[in-house]
């Protein structure tokens, strides 16, 4: 549905005098299947927006190829915008102007006639629960309101793709949780959706696939579980007296173990499986038991190991 | 066609929210409300002339001109304000046409300034003043390309600084000498030759030369033709410049 090859872009920026060249994006290859969430990955800078920018038309890009819902990007971005959506990040409506008016001229715009438009604004008023507010003005919404407006206006023309720049930024976690549903939604619907985001956690619940950029660069790509299973297997961590950890270190001699103070931990390919069978020979072996953790590794791991630092901190 | 379509999608929907709270027309007429009534009754005295009648046919289509270039240059600051709210961009990922969400915008711009400006003549008439209708008419379009013009140019100017504070300096700049140098609040007549010939190097200057032929009644007048197409090329020019900073990919 998304394919890119080599997407490029630099800014020129000025620090003082000196004339600086930002490469905002350094050659993105990505592919995009039909009806999936795709998830692209990053801390804030780190040229996610610009790339997503780039596919929504809304800048030109210095190199590289593009096809988006089979249109290509460079020599026919007309077509492109006729099959896609776009969300930007901060918002698009206008205080005084109310979500239905809003919608209807979008629709128009898009070339709808007055009537379907109308018809149009209604449904996706009732799909994104706002029928009730739709009458009153942008300003008096919350801010979960105001951003299923958005969407509303990015899905009102029924695109393939539907691009969504950080769509739960600053929501509170609720109205957050209230958004992966719509996301969900509109996959269900049979529409691919690109998001954005700087949440690990979103990436992990919500997305089929991702892609972590870094610094204008993809350094990785797969499923939130297969980018997770590449770096490490899991760990699980069991809680012991002290006198009890030699015995344990003897019972568990076919794993992988590094012992501690008060526990042991066991790096094992899949913590599900391994726990009851790490419990049965301790439990053999007579040692007594204290706690059993599993740790699974997050894509902030991911991110620490091909980027060298946490995403936190960055 | 779509170019029709589009423009009159966009030109309903900032009419509509023009009208929503059109206390703005009155609050732009305040000023030259205020020329109209504090400073036009020194005139008389002033340029010499026998009536009011006469010293309004020379100031209210200065003033008209006037506010027609005003109202027009200071049209970016509500772009900036879509420009910060996602409006525009969410329009820019639209097939829309480019040109379209300029002319909407500045149509309606072109349609407060005509209301403003037959505000003005109502009042004037109470002083006296006499104007032909088919003259007024011309001189309303003359208006109504100054207008077309200057607030194109402010979008324009709006979408490449894209800052409230650096539009104002900057619209004032421009606006000030071209002001003082189109006899706008009175007639270049007075002026030393050097003056003079830094007016005739001022578009605005005709224009407004070309209205007061036109309130005068002297239809047949060279300044009416050069000044209406003067207008109207820098108008098309205008235009076609802000349209394409309306389609430039901006970050």
């Amino acid at each position: 549905m998304i394919e890119t090859r080599g997407l490029r872009k630099s800014f020129a920026s000025r620090q003082g005098r000196e004339k600086k060249k930002v490469e905002a994006v350094r050659g993105v290859d990505l592919d995009v299947a039909e009806g999936e969430i795709f998830g692209f990955l990053g801390p804030n800078g780190a040229g996610k927006t610009t790339t997503l920018r780039m596919l929504a038309t809304l800048i030109e890009p210095d190199d590289g190829t593009a096809t988006i819902a089979g249109a290509d990007l460079r020599s026919d971005p007309g077509e492109v915008r006729r099959r896609i959506g776009y969300v930007a990040q901060g918002g698009s409506t206008w205080d005084d102007s109310t979500a239905r008016e809003e919608l209807v001229l979008q629709a128009r715009l898009y070339g709808a006639s007055k009537s379907d438009a109308l018809a149009r604004a209604a449904r996706v008023l009732e799909g994104f629960q706002l029928s009730e507010y739709a009458d009153r003005k942008c300003k008096t919404y919350s801010g979960g309101q105001r951003r299923r407006v958005d969407i509303a206006l990015g899905i009102i023309h029924e695109p393939k793709v539907v691009f969504l720049d950080e769509p739960t930024t600053g929501l509170d976690p609720q109205s957050r949780a209230h958004m992966w549903d719509e996301i969900r939604r509109l996959r269900a619907e049979g529409m691919t959706v690109f998001i954005t985001t700087h949440y690990l956690d979103e990436a992990d619940a919500l997305c089929d696939r991702i892609s972590i950029m870094d610094n204008g660069e993809i350094v990785a790509s797969g499923t939130p579980a297969g980018l997770k299973r590449e770096i490490s297997g899991d760990v699980v961590r069991v809680g012991l007296p002290v006198d009890a950890i030699p015995a344990a270190v003897q019972a568990l001699s076919s794993y992988k173990i590094e012992t501690y103070d008060d526990h042991v931990r066991l790096n094992v390919e899949d913590g599900a499986v391994a726990i009851p069978q790490i419990l049965r020979a301790l439990d053999a072996a007579g040692v007594p038991l204290g706690t059993v953790e599993l740790h699974r590794p997050s894509l902030d791991d991911v991110f620490l190991t091909k980027t060298g630092r946490s995403l936190r901190e960055s | 066609m779509k170019l029709l379509r589009d423009t009159s999608l966009i030109f309903n929907r900032q009419m509509q929210l023009l009208l929503r709270n059109p206390i703005w027309i009155f609050v732009g007429v305040f000023q030259p409300v205020m020329y109209l009534l504090l400073f036009a009754p020194l005139l008389k005295p002033a340029l010499q002339v026998r009536t009011n009648a006469e010293a309004y046919e020379i100031f209210v289509p200065g003033l008209l001109v006037l506010l027609a270039i005003f109202g027009g240059l200071f049209q970016g600051f509500g772009l900036i304000a879509e420009l910060r709210a996602g409006v525009i961009e969410r329009s820019r990922v639209t097939p829309v046409s480019r040109v379209a969400l300029l002319l909407g915008r500045s149509l309606r711009d072109v349609v407060s300034l005509i209301a403003q400006a037959i505000i003005i003549t109502l009042l004037a008439l109470v002083f006296d003043l006499r104007v032909f209708v088919p003259n007024l008419l011309l001189a309303y379009l003359m208006l109504a390309l100054i207008s077309l013009m200057t607030s194109a140019v402010s979008y324009g100017v709006a979408l490449v600084v894209k800052s409230e504070d650096a539009l104002a300096p900057l619209m004032n700049t421009v606006a000030q000498p071209v002001l003082l140098l189109s006899g706008i609040l009175l007639p270049l007549t007075y002026a030393p030759g050097w003056l003079q010939g830094i007016a005739d190097w001022n578009p605005f200057s005709w224009a407004v030369n070309g209205t007061r032929a036109l309130f005068r009644g002297d239809l047949g007048a060279p300044d009416v033709w050069q000044g209406l197409l003067i207008m109207a090329v820098l108008a098309v020019v205008a235009v076609a410049w802000a349209a394409r900073e309306f389609a430039r990919s901006v970050r």
